[in-house]
């Protein structure tokens, strides 16, 4: 704070910018540039996987610029930089490392898909990599203005990223779909942010806090509505029921790495955004803005249980998955209590690999032509492919709260700190959700084992729709009447295993397990964020 | 109130060179991981791996039950290590005489579970779910952190849903079993709130946050309502997994559609399980709610026992009707609990374990009999006895344990279920006794129809192999053990019952905020048969 006061003095002069604090941040654009350079100079061939491993290794070098924050925060405490727009805290440093380990991930998921939909090229991790930085902004913000540069920038990026399968017509209309709503509720945010400076004259975080604590606002009307806009902004990104219509037609359309990239950077960093806006500025407002998370919460919660239940795609029942886990976190968030942070941020880590690592699942299912995704196609794939479906079906308990795994952990974390809260019906209504998401979780585990299917007219149309969205790329042979193995999803028919993915698999399935039965170090660590807030 | 509560004094490995309670349930854990690493072609290995993990497991808890000393109510082989510190949650596993049979028996039976029934398919998963089930229950059966409980206790659902629905037979066995998971999960669910209800408002009077049992029912100063409240969440739980009556829909279905291995574990298990927690949890952690609640609880227990076996009669298939009488067998006990007399409470806890060890005798007897004769219909039924007579003989001798005739175990525990009842609740031992005569009428039926008259379809069942009655012997030594011997068991079991009956009895006497309850202060008697 120290530092913030000395940069208040510079007065208008342009802001000295302290590279170190926003290292991560810099580490990932500046290497999204120069890779989108060196693309541009180097246009030979380059060796499979290129782009994907140093995606991975730049994302390294920004966890480990992370952990250098981290260690900073620990021993110098939080503080601001580049003129108070920049928080550097325990709560920045965790979402920064939470996106980096995303980013690291997805870019190996993503390897091996884009060589197989023949759509390799350094532009993906280009695009990945400028919304990583834009989540990691939107997570270390502390000015409303740099909240709305990295909500944009991830937005955008992911955007173009949903619509990157060209022949894929679900995929444009996703990245379309996504874009419209986007773009809308980008522009709700933005008036709120108007609203907010309009009633406490900053657009600082902290300011408007200071305000807040300082004067008596009569008339409020003007600063709740602004509060309100800001709140439906950042619903929409982290897909709060009523702001989630968007978010099954965009799962389901968008490739499928992409798909699972997103589910944990775009809600992470939009609980980051929503967390740090609500606490930093609002907290004084808590009485005004906990019943309407709340209900938020509690509609999120039903919506994403019960709506996955009558879901025949396994992409669309994710999304209304992922649509009630952002319930659960939202119960931590309606907390409003240091327990109740650190049961989001925990939530959200775990939740991080547990949605790549089933993703990672669904998009080798999906096979070439990234189309079978039909909840009949994971029939009978335990026998085919015991590996993967062992793995999914870890993922699946996990994620649906069975014990040691950090899928329970998540979810007591932040119903503990509901009850310690004691807003007891929020509690008991999650608990009730998780045992309802609990058939849709079970109805994928019990297809995987159960056994092979008969040969069906909807599987040759599942065929059939694969081989005519597939594209140059297809190397199916054509589909005879007697091609048993074309037919059936199960089989060596195009399930391939590459070993990006499965290193994927492995670190998704053995974070699961192992923070499950060691909880305490992602605990602590989502505790200490809380707490140098 | 916390003289009423003597905690175990015994060492860490009570005479053992090794922390015994962590290897009993690290042993099947760490031998389903194996086997599920297992290539897929070692099905003979992966059988042999898994039987010979879960015999070890039974002969350590074998070894810690002898080892095990009578007279003392507390608990005894108590390990204890910090486990999530953030959330005050322990490592913290221990036995008294309420769990030390059940984890016996619990031991015992996965074993047969395991290497008894004919297993179709992979073998090899089969046997890690086992182990991993095993590894569950008695976690669940031995710790005394209510969190480390709770995940134990949630442990079990996956392993039984997979049981269930890869191994099951019909087409049926997927609603089954997500029926069986779900509504477990939602008992489990308010259980965990009222868990978290519990440990807070501790801490709100205490200053920290802990889960450990003993802490907590050592020091409750929550108010009738609150405590009557928490007894609900608890209840839903066990009310389930018991399951108590209209709580119980999911067994007939889950019991049918489950192979022969997983309905053992189902009714020899599962619902020990269930007893044991409405023993350990809601009437140890919340007496007075347990007095103010047991009218409730004895009139479910009745309406189940009454109704089980109403529905059991009329059932053709056999299986199901065998499941229905559970319900009503498991309503006995539950009489007999909530009855608070020290016969009944002992009968109880003794009868959970008669049940277990009788039921999935029974479970394992009939799916031999299916597997024989190709259907489970009664009326196709007929005959074996001619073919079949040591088969025979031995489904007499269970059916007989299971119906209470006296020589065997079940007339020891319904015995003493019935005196209990009868000294303190006068109307609800007839209707137990009613339905105790209504199992005899059931079972000896389903025997009659099973095993006597003529072969009605063409396929007349062969007779015991070696390797069959090897698996059946020991539940038949139990089943004949328990019966004509019952004193070292009874005499350990005693005083950890007087333990929990006289935290009852103070709290009825001394009523904090609450009035006694409407049935009356309960009656000790000391008498032992």
């Amino acid at each position: 704070m120290s530092l913030a006061g000395i940069l208040g003095l510079s007065g208008l002069v342009t802001p000295h910018v302290d590279y170190v604090s926003i290292l991560p941040e810099l580490i990932l654009s500046v290497a999204a540039l120069l890779m989108m350079l060196a693309a541009s100079l180097f246009r030979r061939a380059v060796p499979r996987g290129t782009w994907a491993i140093s995606t991975a290794v730049v994302a390294a070098a920004s966890i480990g610029a992370s952990w250098y924050l981290w260690d900073q925060v620990q021993h110098h405490g939080a503080h601001t930089a580049v003129n108070e727009a920049v928080a550097v805290d325990g709560f920045s440093v965790f979402f920064l490392m939470l996106i980096s380990v995303a980013l690291a991930l997805g870019a190996l998921l993503a390897d091996d898909y884009l060589r197989r939909e023949g759509l390799d090229g350094p532009e993906f991790y280009v695009l990945a990599m400028l919304s990583a930085a834009g989540a990691m902004f939107l997570a270390v913000a502390n000015d409303l203005i740099v909240v709305f540069l990295g909500l944009e920038t991830l937005s955008i990026a992911l955007y173009v990223l949903a619509g990157y399968h060209l022949r894929r017509r679900e995929s444009s209309e996703a990245a379309i779909k996504y874009f419209v709503l986007g773009a809308f509720s980008s522009a709700v945010f933005l008036y709120g942010v108007a609203l907010t400076y309009g009633a406490t004259g900053s657009t600082n975080l902290a300011k408007i806090g200071a305000f807040l604590a300082g004067n008596q606002v009569v008339d409020n009307g003007v600063l709740l509505a602004g509060m309100a806009m800001l709140i439906v902004g950042l619903g929409f990104k982290v897909a709060a029921v009523p702001f989630h219509a968007w978010s099954p037609d965009v799962y389901q359309g968008a490739p499928t790495p992409v798909t699972g990239y997103m589910a944990a950077v775009a809600k992470a960093a939009g609980f980051a955004g929503l967390l740090r806006v609500l606490y930093s500025s609002f907290s004084l407002l808590r009485t005004d803005w906990q019943p309407v998370i709340t209900v938020l919460a509690a509609l999120t919660l039903v919506v994403g249980a019960v709506a996955a239940l009558v879901q025949t795609d396994i992409k669309r029942l994710m999304a209304y998955s992922s649509i009630n886990h952002a319930g659960f976190v939202l119960v931590g968030l309606a907390a409003a209590t240091s327990q109740g942070i650190s049961g989001a941020l925990y939530y959200l880590f775990a939740y991080t690999f547990m949605v790549i690592g089933s993703f990672a699942v669904i998009t080798l299912v999906g096979r070439q032509g990234d189309a079978r995704h039909r909840l009949e196609d994971y029939r009978g794939l335990a026998r085919a492919r015991p590996v993967l479906a062992a793995v999914f079906a870890l993922l699946l308990f996990a994620q649906s709260g069975v014990p040691f795994t950090t899928g329970f952990l998540a979810k007591f974390s932040v119903i503990s700190a509901a009850m310690q809260a004691r807003s007891y019906p929020l509690a008991i209504l999650a608990m009730l959700s998780a045992a309802v998401a609990a058939v849709y979780y079970l109805r994928v585990i019990f297809l995987m084992y159960a056994s092979a299917p008969e040969p069906s007219p909807e599987l040759t149309t599942a065929l059939a729709v694969s081989v005519a969205g597939g594209g140059p790329g297809v190397s199916l042979p054509s589909a005879g009447a007697g091609e048993p193995v074309d037919v059936l999803p199960v089989g060596d028919d195009g399930i391939a295993m590459p070993p990006a993915v499965l290193l994927v698999l492995g670190l998704c399935a053995a974070f699961t397990v192992a923070m499950g039965l060691w909880p305490d170090p992602i605990v602590d660590f989502a505790r200490h964020a809380s707490l140098l807030f | 109130m916390t003289t009423l509560l003597p905690v175990a004094q015994s060492t860490a490995g009570g005479g053992f060179g090794f922390p015994i309670l962590p290897a009993i349930v690290i042993v099947p854990a760490t031998m389903a991981v194996v086997l599920a690493l297992l290539p897929r072609s070692r099905q003979e290995l992966a059988r042999w791996l898994g039987t010979g993990a879960s015999l070890v497991v039974a002969g350590l808890a074998i070894a810690m039950a002898v080892r095990f000393r009578t007279g003392q109510a507390g608990y005894q082989f108590v390990v204890a290590h910090d486990w999530i510190r953030p959330f005050g949650v322990q490592w913290k596993l221990g036995v008294d005489g309420i769990s030390v049979f059940i984890v016996v028996v619990t031991a015992v039976l996965f074993p047969v579970a395991i290497a008894g029934p004919r297993v179709d398919r992979d073998i090899r998963s089969y046997a890690a779910w086992m182990l991993l089930l095993e590894a569950g229950c008695l976690g669940a059966l031995m710790s005394l952190d209510l969190l480390l409980f709770f995940l134990f206790f949630e442990l079990t659902l996956p392993p039984m849903y997979m049981l269930i629905a890869r191994w099951g037979a019909s087409p049926r066995r997927s609603g089954a079993a997500t029926k069986f998971f779900v509504y477990t999960f939602a008992g489990s669910a308010l259980m965990l709130i009222a868990m978290l209800a519990l440990v807070f408002l501790e801490a709100r009077s205490s200053g920290h946050v802990t889960f450990d049992l003993l802490t907590l029912t050592a020091q409750q100063h929550l108010s009738k309502d609150i405590s009557i409240l928490l007894f609900l969440g608890f209840a839903a739980a066990f009310a389930v997994k018991v399951p108590i009556f209209p709580f119980h829909t999911w067994l007939p279905d889950a019991q049918v559609e489950a192979s022969t291995g997983g309905s053992m574990v189902l009714a020899g298990v599962m619902f020990t399980l269930g007893t044991y927690g409405l023993v350990r949890f809601c009437i140890e952690l919340f007496p007075g709610a347990s007095v103010s609640m047991a009218p409730l609880m004895l009139t479910l227990g009745a309406i189940g026992i009454v109704y089980g076996f109403l529905v059991a009669v009329v059932q053709t298939d056999i299986k199901r009707m065998i499941a229905y009488t559970l319900v009503a067998d498991l309503g006995v006990i539950v009489v007999g609990l909530f009855g608070f007399t020290a016969q009944g409470f002992s009968g109880g806890i003794y009868q959970t374990v008669n049940h277990g060890v009788s039921m999935a005798a029974m479970f394992l007897l009939i799916g031999l009999l299916i597997d024989r004769l190709g259907t489970s219909e009664l009326a196709a039924m007929g005959g074996v006895q001619k073919r079949a007579p040591i088969f025979a003989a031995v489904f007499l001798l269970v059916t007989l344990s299971v119906v209470g005739v006296p020589g065997l175990n079940g007339f020891i525990g319904e015995f003493l279920l019935l005196l209990g009842t009868f000294l303190t609740h006068r109307w609800w031992a007839v209707v137990a006794t009613v339905g105790v005569i209504l199992a005899a009428l059931v079972f000896l039926w389903a025997y009659q129809q099973a095993f006597h008259g003529t072969p009605r379809t063409g396929r007349v069942g062969a007779e015991l192999s070696a390797r069959e009655l090897l698996v059946v012997a020991p539940l038949v030594v139990l089943i004949v053990g328990l019966g004509v011997y019952p004193r070292p068991f009874l005499d350990r079991i005693n005083p950890s019952a007087d333990r929990i009956l006289a935290r009852v009895a103070v709290v009825a006497h001394n009523p904090p905020p609450s009035p006694p309850a409407a049935s009356g202060l309960p009656r000790r008697v000391e008498a032992q048969p």
